[in-house]
């Protein structure tokens, strides 16, 4: 039992809370995620980033998107109820160290996990651009503590109605036609956007990582359900991962195993929530 | 073979007992021979299809006298060599045939904590049944006494009948034990180590305990509420079970030992880490791993499809890659989520099949289709990468490998096109390498397997492991004796 220690609306459908989860907060570093489930016996299994983690007070924040109906529930709860499930903190952490320039670029609720990752960059010497992307204004999140982190920090919106009128590749190329280039960028955010900023990166030869996100059940490397084609071989996303080299992910196959279960689901709430939210950022980046 | 309805065993069996009982003199070993095999009373094939309910519905206690009266209570007891925990199988025998029901349990239990369980999911015909002298004089295995079958009927009954005494816990030692998984092995070493009074806490990564229990044995064979009621006797012996809680990732095992308190750590994880074939098109929409499409059937119920959250990819043709329980379980369970056609692929014949034969015979009986000597080499997806068919190949069988089986050999050119829309890979688990990884100097093998000595240490002091995580994906009563010989080193160790 997790108990919700706050909850903040950040956007029509993002919602950022705090959970009570000692154990995890205590371990969790950069890079890593949760898998959480509202009802032992009938709930689905979902993996969320975390955002962020307060070892002191036991707490961890996430943030997420209400699009499918364990998300929508979740967003329904209110402070002082609980969240039945919380198992982490899962996957590799990120690999930080001082290597020079690092450009992050998150769109969406991608902020939101990149948002430890800055924070670890910066405190390990690094000169940080941070990048981010979202459909409009409204869906902008986490921004001032993005800029308090970043040494440059550029926003762009699809619609223009806020910072440049841009995808969040523009700025990205730019960034990486600059001399010297930088040393690594991190692009986290809906699959089409992590492949094409890594198309972009990729005529410059930035090592690129990219944090994927996919159906799982486990979280331990059980299920195999959670496997992407990296380089021409085999990876669990949530033990191998969720970061990898971008320039070697087959995004295309990620993505038609994130709507494996399109067709199977007939009723509404079946909705699935990965397949609204790829669709929603589809729609975002088309 | 045509199924037999439960009502006609019954009363087949009642007949059977009343002339028997009417006998004055003993049964001489010819007449416990001549006394006809006991046939497991099972749903009708046509209407288990489509439910998740249990497909063998047990022994009447008529039944389970008669199987047991044929036991000839041979002094040696080969069928005691076969068992991995040397069951007094004689004994209890003796006991059910006069009727001592809860007198044969307790025979049982004296050395397997979960004869429910087994007596549903052991692999008798290798085990005890293998070695029966009556299967021996009647030349077939099938005809050895159904020992499980009568195992289970005891089981069942102790359970049902309220009886069962709750062992007795010594005075607390203040000592402290932590278990890791919570499959088999782990529900062993927490019984065994709680009753000398030390306190146990397990973790378990799932937010369910009992392992593959009841993440992969599906409800038609295992039903869930048995399982429980083994974990519901272990929380009332006062074990600790902290589910989502996953030791190497919330909690390193060392810190459990350095920091937490723990003075003995029991490592029963499992074999959770599944082959795939390293085949062209294995990543495609609709190939799954025996384990993912188990576990949303079984954990996260998708077959209840109107309630469960969780979906489950439902085609109509499905193919199963493999020949063990496994593939047995994956393939029966795309029957009951409403496949028109599940064919099983595999490379040898049936005899090498390593599933148990009953479960194989179900699955036949509910209309699954087998294709021996033959091999998947490449799935074949349409433009939205989804699975449309499979290219197999044919084999024959060649000379016999190390392992003694005859090794499967393909025959060139012989491939060929089956349409399926889903591909189910239960071709084994390796270990999980979770712990190993995060668990400096603990020792495995090149496979993975945790290393231990004859009382199942580890390499390190005061761990200690057992079940799939040390013997590779084994069975669950040698998870259960793994256990029984790890909980006596600790509780050794904490005398
Ligand atoms: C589908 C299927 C059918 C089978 N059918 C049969 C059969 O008919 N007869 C038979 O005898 N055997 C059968 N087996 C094999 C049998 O189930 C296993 O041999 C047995 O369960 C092994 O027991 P165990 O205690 O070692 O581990 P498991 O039952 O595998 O349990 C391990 C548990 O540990 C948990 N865990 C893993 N890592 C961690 C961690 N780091 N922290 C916390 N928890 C962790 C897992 O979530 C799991 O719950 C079958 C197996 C499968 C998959
Ligand atoms: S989620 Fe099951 S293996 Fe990754």
């Amino acid at each position: 039992m997790n108990r919700i220690l706050a909850k903040t609306q950040l956007s029509d459908d993002v919602y950022m809370m705090r959970l009570d989860a000692p154990h995890i907060a205590r371990e969790r570093l950069p890079g890593q995620f949760v898998i959480l489930q509202l009802d032992n016996d009938y709930g689905e299994r979902i993996p969320l980033t975390i955002a962020d983690a307060d070892p002191a007070e036991g707490s961890l924040t996430i943030i997420f998107q209400a699009v499918g109906k364990t998300t929508h529930n979740l967003a329904d709860k209110a402070v002082g109820e609980s969240v039945v499930s919380v198992l982490g903190p899962l996957g590799q952490p990120t690999h930080i160290e001082k290597f020079g320039t690092v450009v992050c670029v998150g769109g969406g609720i991608g902020v939101a996990p990149l948002h430890p990752i800055v924070k670890g960059m910066k405190q390990a010497g690094n000169r940080v651009i941070v990048i981010v992307g979202a459909r409009n204004r409204k869906l902008v999140i986490l921004e001032e503590q993005m800029r308090a982190l970043a040494d440059e920090f550029i926003v762009c919106t699809d619609d223009g109605s806020y910072g440049r009128k841009a995808l969040v590749t523009e700025p990205l190329k730019e960034v990486c036609a600059r001399i010297p280039k930088p040393e690594l960028a991190v692009a986290i955010g809906p699959p089409v956007m992590m492949k094409f900023c890594a198309e972009a990166t990729r005529p410059f030869g930035v090592h690129t990582l990219v944090s994927l996100n996919t159906i799982m059940i486990d979280g331990t490397g059980m299920c195999g359900g959670c496997r992407v084609t990296v380089g021409g071989q085999t990876k669990f996303v949530c033990v191998d991962g969720p970061e990898f080299d971008g320039h070697k992910v087959d995004f295309d196959n990620m993505m038609q195993r994130l709507k494996a279960y399109r067709k199977h689901e007939d009723t509404a709430h079946h909705q699935c929530h990965l397949d609204a939210e790829i669709q929603a950022k589809e729609r975002s980046l088309s | 073979m045509s199924h037999i309805t439960p009502e006609a065993l019954a009363e087949a069996a009642h007949r059977e007992l009343d002339a028997i009982l009417k006998k004055t003199a003993p049964l001489t070993p010819k007449e416990r021979i001549a006394i006809p095999v006991q046939d497991m009373p099972t749903q009708d094939p046509e209407v288990r299809r489509k439910n998740v309910q249990e497909v063998a519905l047990g022994y009447t206690p008529e039944q389970a006298r008669l199987e047991s009266m044929r036991c000839l209570q041979c002094r040696n007891a080969p069928c005691v060599q076969g068992c991995p925990v040397r069951i007094d199988i004689p004994g209890f025998l003796k006991a059910a045939a006069a009727g001592d029901f809860l007198g044969a349990c307790a025979v049982i239990k004296k050395n397997s904590l979960l004869p429910a369980v087994c007596g549903r999911v052991c692999p008798q015909e290798v085990q005890c049944q293998e070695h029966c002298t009556v299967g021996k004089s009647l030349k077939s295995v099938d005809k050895a006494v159904s020992i499980g079958r009568v195992e289970r009927y005891v089981a069942d009954l102790e359970r049902d009948s309220g009886k069962a005494v709750s062992p007795v816990i010594k005075p607390a030692t203040g000592k402290k034990v932590a278990v890791i998984g919570s499959g088999p092995a782990s529900v062993t070493v927490a019984a065994d180590v709680r009753r000398e009074g030390h306190q146990v806490v397990m973790f378990e990564a799932f937010h369910k305990p009992g392992g593959v229990l009841v993440y992969g044995i599906p409800e038609f064979r295992l039903p869930k509420a048995i399982v429980q009621k083994e974990i519901d006797a272990l929380l009332a012996m006062g074990v600790e079970i902290k589910t989502n809680f996953v030791i190497g990732r919330t909690r390193k095992l060392k810190a459990l030992i350095e920091e937490d308190g723990f003075d003995a750590v029991f490592i029963g994880t499992g074999a959770g880490l599944p082959k795939f074939m390293n085949i062209e098109g294995e990543n495609l929409v609709g190939v799954f791993a025996a384990n993912e499409y188990l576990t949303r059937a079984n954990l996260m119920k998708a077959y209840d499809f109107g309630r469960a959250d969780t979906p489950i990819y439902r085609a109509g043709r499905v193919a199963i890659l493999g020949g063990g329980n496994v593939a047995m379980d994956a393939a029966r369970t795309a029957v009951r989520l409403g496949a028109a056609e599940v064919h099983v692929i595999y490379r040898r014949t049936e005899v090498e099949m390593p599933a148990r034969v009953e479960e194989i015979a179900h699955a036949k009986e509910e209309g699954v289709i087998f294709h021996l000597l033959e091999n998947v080499s490449r799935v074949m997806g349409d433009e939205n990468g989804c699975v449309k068919a499979v290219e197999c190949l044919r084999y024959e069988l060649g000379e016999p490998d190390a392992s003694g089986r005859r090794r499967p050999v393909e025959i060139k050119g012989s491939e060929f096109i089956r349409d399926v829309e889903a591909v189910i890979v239960a071709i084994g688990n390796d270990s999980n390498p979770l712990i190993p990884r995060t668990t400096e100097g603990l020792k495995t093998t090149k496979w993975g397997n945790i290393i231990v000595d004859e009382t199942g240490k580890t390499s390190i002091d005061g761990v200690y492991a057992g079940g799939d995580i040390v013997l590779g994906a084994a069975t669950v009563i040698l998870a259960m004796g793994e256990g029984r010989r790890a909980a006596a080193s600790i509780n050794e160790r904490l005398k």
